[in-house]
């Protein structure tokens, strides 16, 4: 029996049919997954890849997202691996339960599996109607067998489900229902809120804990360390009552912060770890180039504030979380509150949109401790605006150098590239610790340890996408993780993809623009892969309107380019800007290479999504500080891309089924930054350098050059 | 001991116990169980939890319930008993990642096409959901389906 592909990982954990695979009455399949659906339509494109491997109607099929009472560990949701790692191993496990019932099928019927065929779970013979099904058909084989031995998934050509745009089944109850963790109503639920310390490492000198119980509707109201959290029976009682404590609470502290966090990192000296070298980049002499390139600390900014629901009763503990790894939420749980994982169960419910490690976690801890206080009673814990910005984990300041040499014949002869950063991984259970913030208010606290950042061998963390795609014989790729800022920061969406690509890619258009060629020309160039060609060539195909408009001193275009993690999707973006009283993007085009596409529609929806988020970092955003607390703490402070600001956009995708799924969601991050850059550059003659690129700092650019 | 306030909710008068000063957001959510109007930013300035008002789309974390005591309250679960068409197109052009933010925009587009006198252009759409936040990046979606409705009426009154 043939395979396509390497078995996927999942699949060593869970490695059984019936770990993945289930036959239920009525005609009905339900798969599980270790995935959760955080809006980008993930299992949606896993359903698919399950129908399609049992020739069964979609329709016939759910789906549940990851439980730690039934589903797969998969670990997080994250890297934008859903379809590559998740999907992939739902289809090998549909695709065992397929063989295994056909060859029962054929065994009943005296023929061989090679003429029997399925069409919406009937079983065919020679093209015939029998009356087998999968139903009937699963219940009499074992499937609680090895998907590895029996996994043999169809050949594109046969697959009908996959490549197919299937609306998103969660999605008009996003729109008018209550699906939400927000949402959970349950008997005798109470409602509890935080009163969380300025940062982490201030000390709780005062707070009349005892006026907060006399509160009315309170019912309880939990200190350990400085972590206070207040239970009452309706949501406004616990939040005027935390509002209160947080106005009155006294806080003394010693940490110390950098008075510009940004330059702190960017100054920073101290220990690289090179995550590639090929040649000397450092002893090659040439016509040279550099840039510098920063970008501030970020927020994840979700619409929705993080929130979770806990019950402690008896020696149970139920959680209802939208974290995006509800079995490393369970063990990191479990070592702080001192509970053995079997008594915890943690269940994934939707939440706002999730662009990485964001206060899910956080929230969960939060409502653990304070249910601890009322046992048997369920206790709902929704964060503030303000406990958002202040207390979910950061997305990292960084700071970009690379410099490039060209040989006598204008080719790149070496590039170096080393980014500092702050840390991007530190979710629940990395580098030894919870990483569950109130985990470090505590008592005993948990203290925030020393990261590890992500392995280059996951794609990196702070050098995610720090190696360009371009063909460049002395290359070397490094990065210095910056441990002595007080902010804690964690994985958000393209992680040091975002700006690695914006400082690789201005750098690309400044040089041609120095030598006199055209940017499209001099990537292509220094580009083998074939499919890296592809998406800018199609983009420029695309954008031939928007490249024939030129460029002035008032508005202009540019292209950027990158293959996410150099492993994911491949994406080739242009954009046009206007310069006036304002920064305006008018018109984005988008071509994308993601692989097999599973879901047409849910790859577009995902790139224009990546679009429009990395245009509001680009443009403008910035956290902001006092000392060593977040300063930030409402839209009013932290303005996002409005609807009035919002491009023209056309997305296109290269569908190649031939090929393995590629991870999409985050591979328009870096190409859009890049594309802006890229057109201001066109516009006033000169690449503004620290982001976000507000009107503000490109006038200054201007003003410097 | 306060009397009850009463309201008219979706159609439906309603009394309710909580305090006057209660946000009309945690009356809809608490005591009402109508959870499709949804917390933000509680300040009034993302839009999450906007309703209308007598026709006006206000923000359901910023007005205290005493103050809609004797008007209509509309939330987004009167638009689903009517199928309305603004919902119909969403769904349509899937213009949703998360979801968080949409029943706000319905309810905006709703008061927005009922002040209309013809069709709108994309621009006046955009310049009118400008107080809603939306972080996923649905906004060319959610504005092809609008312009989709204002299409839609338009033929309609022709």
């Amino acid at each position: 029996m043939t395979r396509q592909g390497p078995l996927p990982a999942p699949l060593g954990t869970a490695p059984r049919v019936t770990d993945w695979i289930r036959f239920e009455p009525d005609g009905r399949i339900l798969v599980l997954s270790g995935r959760v659906e955080l809006g980008q339509g993930n299992l949606t494109a896993i359903l698919q890849m399950a129908a399609d491997e049992l020739d069964v109607a979609p329709e016939r099929v759910s789906i549940t997202g990851a439980d730690t009472t039934r589903t797969p560990d998969e670990g997080f949701t994250s890297g934008s691996m859903s379809i590559m790692l998740g999907g992939q191993s739902v289809r090998f496990a549909a695709s065992a339960a397929r063989h295994l019932v056909l060859a029962e099928a054929a065994r009943l019927l005296q023929t061989t599996p090679d003429r029997l065929s399925i069409e919406d779970g009937q079983v065919l013979s020679g093209g015939v109607e029998t009356d087998l099904d999968l139903w009937k058909l699963a219940a009499q084989v074992d499937l609680a067998v090895e998907v590895s031995a029996f996994a043999a998934p169809k050949a594109p050509s046969e697959r009908r489900v996959v490549g197919r745009s299937l609306p998103r089944i969660d999605l008009r109850e996003r729109v008018t229902g209550s699906p939400f963790v927000h949402d959970i109503v349950m008997e005798g639920m109470l409602h509890g809120r935080p009163v969380h310390p300025p940062h982490i490492g201030a000390r709780l000198a005062s707070l009349d804990i005892e006026a907060l119980r006399g509160r009315e509707g309170v019912n309880a109201v939990f200190r350990d360390g400085q972590f206070v959290g207040i239970v009452a029976d309706t949501e406004p009682q616990a939040i005027a009552a935390a509002r209160r404590a947080a106005s009155e609470a006294r806080y003394e502290s010693d940490v110390a912060a950098p008075d510009d966090a940004v330059e702190a990192i960017g100054g920073a000296t101290g220990e690289v770890e090179v995550v590639a070298a090929t040649g000397d980049p450092a002893a090659i002499r040439g016509r040279e180039f550099r840039t510098r390139v920063t970008r501030p600390y970020l927020s994840h900014g979700s619409i929705g504030p993080s929130a979770a629901v806990a019950l402690w009763s008896g020696d149970r503990l139920q959680v209802w979380t939208h974290s995006q790894g509800v079995y490393p939420l369970r063990q990191a749980l479990s070592d702080v509150v001192g509970l053995p994982l079997d008594r915890i169960d943690v269940i994934h419910r939707p939440g706002a949109g999730c662009y990485g490690h964001n206060g899910a976690d956080d929230v969960a801890l939060d409502a653990v401790l304070m249910a601890r206080a009322v046992p048997g009673r369920p206790v709902k814990v929704v964060w503030s605006r303000a406990d958002e910005f202040r207390c979910a984990p950061l997305a990292p300041a960084m700071s970009t150098r690379a410099r490039l040499v060209l040989d006598d014949h204008d080719t790149i002869a070496a590039m170096e590239v080393e980014a500092n950063s702050a840390p991007h991984g530190n979710r629940p259970g990395r580098n030894g610790a919870p990483n569950l913030r109130a985990a470090a208010y505590l008592e005993k606290p948990f203290p925030v340890p020393r990261s590890a950042d992500i392995p280059p061998a996951k794609g990196g963390g702070a050098d995610r996408n720090a190696v360009p795609l371009y063909r460049v014989p002395n290359l070397r790729a490094a990065k210095r993780l910056v441990h002595e800022l007080p902010y804690r920061t964690s994985s958000m969406r393209a992680l040091g993809g975002h700006l690695n690509v914006y400082a690789i890619e201005t750098l690309m258009d400044a040089v041609a623009a120095e030598i006199g060629e055209d940017p499209v020309a001099f990537r292509l160039r220094h580009l083998d892969d074939p499919r890296a060609r592809a998406v800018i060539e199609g983009v420029m195909a695309d954008a031939g309107d928007i490249v024939a408009r030129g460029h002035d001193d008032s508005s202009g275009w540019g292209l950027g380019f990158a293959r996410y993690k150099n492993t994911a999707a491949y994406c080739a973006i242009v954009a046009r800007v206007e310069l006036d009283e304002t920064i305006r993007v008018t018109d984005v085009r988008a071509c994308v290479d993601t692989g097999e596409v599973i879901t047409p529609d849910g790859a577009i929806n995902q790139t224009q999504g990546g679009i429009l988020q990395a245009i509001s970092w680009t443009l403008k955003e910035a956290v902001t500080f006092d000392g060593p607390s977040v300063a930030t703490e409402s839209w009013l402070d932290y303005p996002i891309l409005r609807f009035s600001e919002v491009p023209a956009m056309r997305v296109s995708l290269i569908d190649r089924p031939e090929e393995p799924p590629l991870g999409v969601a985050e591979a328009a991050a870096g190409p859009t930054a890049a594309a802006l850059g890229n057109a201001l550059h066109k516009i006033i003659g000169r690449h503004v350098t620290d982001l976000p690129l507000t009107r503000d700092a490109v006038m200054t650019a201007m003003m410097e050059s | 001991m306060s009397a009850a306030l009463i309201l008219r909710v979706n159609g439906r008068e309603v009394a309710v116990d909580a305090a006057p000063d209660t946000p009309l957001l945690h009356v809809l959510r608490g005591e009402l169980g109508l959870m499709g109007t949804r917390f933000g930013c509680g300040a009034g300035t993302c839009g999450a939890c906007a309703v209308l008002v007598d026709g006006v789309e206000t923000m359901a974390c910023d007005i205290p319930v005493e103050a809609v005591s004797g008007k209509s309250v509309e939330t987004i679960e009167s638009l689903v008993r009517d199928d309305d068409p603004i919902v119909a197109e969403i769904v349509a052009h899937q213009a949703v990642q998360c979801g968080y933010c949409l029943p706000g925009i319905v309810i905006a587009a709703k008061a927005l096409f009922a002040r209309a006198d013809g069709p709108l252009g994309r621009s006046q759409i955009a310049e009118a959901l400008d107080g809603h936040l939306c972080r996923c990046g649905t906004h060319v979606r959610i504005l092809d389906a609008l312009e989709s409705v204002s299409r839609r009426r338009a033929e309609g009154a022709a």
